[in-house]
């Protein structure tokens, strides 16, 4: 009898779950004016942007990413901005 | 070891014997002394466990439930208006497959508050998921309370238990009862809870997840199905306590005197022994009469109940719960089990007495005795009420 | 350095169905960074938790119970006692969740008494002001004047009527060792605040600002942008304190007049059509002037 059937899940098992299907726009890291501060992976909610803020170098998973913008609305430095996603 | 118990203390001790971890507390009378016997068991070392002194009952449920996710055996208690506001908990316990053991000592339900016996408040959570047991004497509670445990805890049940014990009646009262000595002989009987799934870093399961329509059916045919399993647990739990330390109060049912019976008393609870008297009285007087005890009213017993009535000609229920706007609630099921089987040769009179503790006396039994021999399927009908009230 | 591989062994992984923009979500991620694996926690019905774990998906990588709506903290209780039963106590961080109306709303009982007993648990209280998970009703801590789907503006009212309950001071009231109010705008001074909490024994509460996209009505890349005016307008004053006493404040930079805030989000946009509106932005300046006296904001 299984009763974990819809009261237990597995863990970190939301990955099968791409909410890139999600967004209308996606950003653009432009590697122009990146000082490296790591904001960018501060505040992206969902967790898709990863980089190294030696080689200023930063990107992020189009799998998962929801397109809320908040990446290039706080880029101090405006090296990323939001394009439409073609659908 | 024979001693001379409140049944509040054979409860406390029989819990004891089964070795909670985490037990929670909210207090209401008549669960006011199990609680207070278990705390102060706590308080002098004997019993090893965190006794959490919560703020509220559906804290206390809330507590056992966390507890016993990270695999802890749990225990709390409680009666009434603790019960219907702990209610959301008991079903979340059980939709999550805890093995929590709950007591209620059984109380009337408010308004008008009274604090005194019936059976009100465990009929208000019969659909929870919980298995229910209820017990005749301060013995059965005391061995009730370890089965109940070893019950909840089967790999293919995991579901909450709860023992219905009748407040004052039998929490209050002082009976002899024989408790058990050795410790090791109860660790053999009830082995330590081992669950599968619960909280912990190694193997980090998310419990409680969302269920959409896709599968909340099943979810809750899981449930079903283990409540319906739960039968032949119970009644080896039984079994096996019988072997073990020589004490059997039947499986999901007991008969007494029922050989050749063309009437019968159906009845859970204390008031069996009152029951037992008057069969007693009556049968010397040569009547066919026997009687049928409920032991586990969730499963509810069935089978057991159609091969003991099936040849009956008159069941008299003694129903100390009211179910306003229909009538009875054990009789309607007992008579819904016949019909199933297509016996229609059995008149089942449920009859309504014994609410918010006034007495069921020997005289309101041979009362019930001689009315159900004119009627027909009395559907929970209020019997010795004082027409000055009305 | 983060590679992709290493976002995707988040303790609260992507892959969940929260908002676009969700800043409780955001605030989520950057407390398990630094409670780290060794950490059971607990959510109330809300948000987070139908957008977490919709089965058989789950975000979370550390053991983690659903019960109820207003029992996070109880629950936590049971699991705390329950490590103490087991020996394991010691490595572990019990951490419980809920949002606002499953804090100082329903959950505010089961609360008190977690706190009063003095469990060695985290609670976190996701302040997003509203009960966002059924439609944006008004709870305890919705701010004076905005508008919900129970405390709508109309031709005689502002919204909701009255101030946003003082929670933080409720829990301080309760003399436990830590009480701590951060913002998903700060993330530093938040994942600095856990840290602490993590560090003491006994019960602790964490209260976050986290915008809501939906509720709050705004452009999604603006939650962070709210989360630092609400701060730095003085209406959010961030604050840490242990027993009754407030050990640090974060001061505002600039001060920023409320009505910056409030103009971006269609919760407030009654208050601009007219001069009864803008007196009730006067009374919310008073608000945030009357916090910045009291906490030393500036
Ligand atoms: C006892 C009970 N009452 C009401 C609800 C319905 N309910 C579920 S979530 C929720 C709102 C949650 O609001 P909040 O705690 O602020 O969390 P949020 O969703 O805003 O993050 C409500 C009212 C419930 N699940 N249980
Ligand atoms: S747009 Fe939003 S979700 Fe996408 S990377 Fe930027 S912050 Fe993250
Ligand atoms: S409604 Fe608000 S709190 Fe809920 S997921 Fe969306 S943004 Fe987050
Ligand atoms: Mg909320």
């Amino acid at each position: 009898m299984d009763f974990k059937v819809g009261i237990i899940a597995m863990p970190g098992a939301a990955l099968s779950n791409k909410t890139g299907s999600f967004a209308n726009e996606v950003p653009v890291f432009m590697h122009k004016t990146c000082t490296g501060c790591n904001l960018c992976i501060y505040f992206c909610p969902e967790g898709v942007v990863y980089g190294d803020k030696k080689t200023k170098i930063y990107d992020f998973d189009s799998d998962y990413c929801k397109g809320c913008g908040i990446c290039a609305e706080e880029c101090p430095v405006d090296d990323i901005k939001m394009v439409l996603v073609e659908k | 070891m024979k001693q001379v118990l409140e049944g509040s203390m054979a409860i406390a001790g029989g819990v004891k014997m089964a070795e909670p971890h985490v037990i929670s507390a909210y207090p209401i009378t008549p669960q006011t002394h199990i609680v207070e016997h278990l705390s102060q068991m706590v308080a002098d070392g004997d019993l090893k466990a965190e006794f959490i002194m919560v703020e509220s009952e559906h804290s206390a449920a809330s507590v056992v439930l966390g507890a016993s996710a990270c695999g802890v055996r749990t225990y709390t208690a409680t009666a009434a208006q603790g019960l219907l506001y702990m209610e959301e908990v008991v079903y979340n316990i059980a939709g999550m497959r805890l093995p929590v053991v709950i007591t209620i000592a059984n109380r009337a339900i408010s308004a008008p508050i009274n604090i005194w016996n019936d059976m009100q408040d465990a009929m208000a959570i019969r659909d929870t998921g919980a298995i229910m047991l209820v017990a005749e004497n301060n013995q059965e509670a005391y061995d009730m309370h370890i089965q109940a445990f070893k019950i909840a805890e089967n790999r293919d049940v995991m579901l909450p238990v709860i023992v219905n014990v009748d407040g004052f009646v039998l929490t209050h009262t002082f009976e002899v009862v024989e408790t058990i000595d050795s410790i090791e002989k109860v660790r053999e009987y009830l082995p330590p809870l081992n669950m599968e799934y619960k909280l912990d870093v190694e193997n980090p399961y998310s419990f409680g997840t969302i269920a959409e329509p896709s599968v909340y059916t099943e979810a809750r045919y899981n449930l079903y199905n283990a409540m319906n399993f739960s039968r032949n647990v119970i009644i080896d739990a039984a079994k096996e306590f019988d072997d073990m330390f020589g004490r059997f109060y039947g499986g999901l049912t007991d008969s007494y005197k029922m050989d050749d019976a063309q009437t019968v008393i159906v009845a859970m609870g204390s008031v069996l022994g009152t029951v037992k008297d008057v069969v007693d009285e009556l049968r010397e007087a040569g009547k066919k009469i026997g009687v049928l005890k409920v032991r586990s009213f969730r499963p509810f017993p069935e089978e057991e109940i159609v091969a003991a009535l099936k040849n009956a000609k008159n069941v008299i229920v003694i129903e100390k719960a009211i179910c306003p706007g229909k009538g009875g609630i054990l009789s309607v099921e007992i008579r819904d089990s016949l019909f199933k089987h297509k016996i229609n040769s059995v008149s089942v009179n449920g009859y309504t007495l014994g609410l918010g503790g006034r007495d069921i006396t020997p005289g309101n039994i041979h009362g019930l005795v001689e009315r159900a021999e004119k009627e027909e399927n009395v559907d929970g009908e209020f019997i010795g009420l004082s027409q000055q009230y009305l | 350095m983060l590679t992709k591989e290493e976002t995707h062994n988040e303790l609260f992984t992507m892959g969940h169905t929260g908002c676009s923009g969700c800043a409780q979500s955001m605030a989520v991620k950057l407390i398990m960074e630094i409670l780290g694996k060794n950490t059971i926690a607990t959510s109330a019905t809300g948000c987070l938790e139908v957008f977490s774990t919709r089965w058989p998906e789950s975000s979370w990588k550390i053991p983690w119970i659903h019960s109820l709506f207003e029992n996070s903290a109880a629950v936590a209780s049971g699991i705390e006692a329950a490590l103490k039963v087991l020996g394991k106590k010691e490595d572990i961080t019990v951490l419980s969740q809920a949002g606002d109306g499953g804090t100082a709303d329903i959950g505010l009982q089961s609360l008190s008494g977690m706190f009063e007993r003095n469990h060695d648990v985290l609670y976190v209280c996701y302040d997003n002001g509203a009960y966002m998970n059924t439609g944006y009703q008004r709870s305890g801590l919705t701010p004076l004047d905005a508008f919900t789907t129970t405390s709508p503006s109309g031709k005689v009212s502002f919204g909701n009527n009255r101030p946003k309950k003082y929670m933080p001071e409720i829990a301080m009231a309760h003399r436990i060792p830590y009480t701590a109010v951060a913002s998903a705008g700060y993330p530093m001074d938040l994942q600095k605040k856990v840290k602490k909490a993590k560090s003491i024994k006994g019960a602790k509460y964490l209260q976050v600002d986290v915008p809501c996209v939906p509720g709050w009505k705004y452009e999604p890349k603006y939650s962070v942008k709210l989360a630092q005016l609400a701060v730095q307008t003085g209406l959010y004053p961030l604050f840490d304190a242990e027993y009754e006493k407030i050990i640090s404040v974060k001061k505002i930079s600039k001060k920023v007049p409320v009505e910056e805030y409030l103009k971006l989000q269609g919760r407030f946009k009654h208050l601009f059509k007219d001069d009864a509106g803008r007196a009730e932005i006067e009374k919310i300046q008073k608000i945030a002037d009357e916090n910045i006296e009291r906490f030393g904001l500036i």
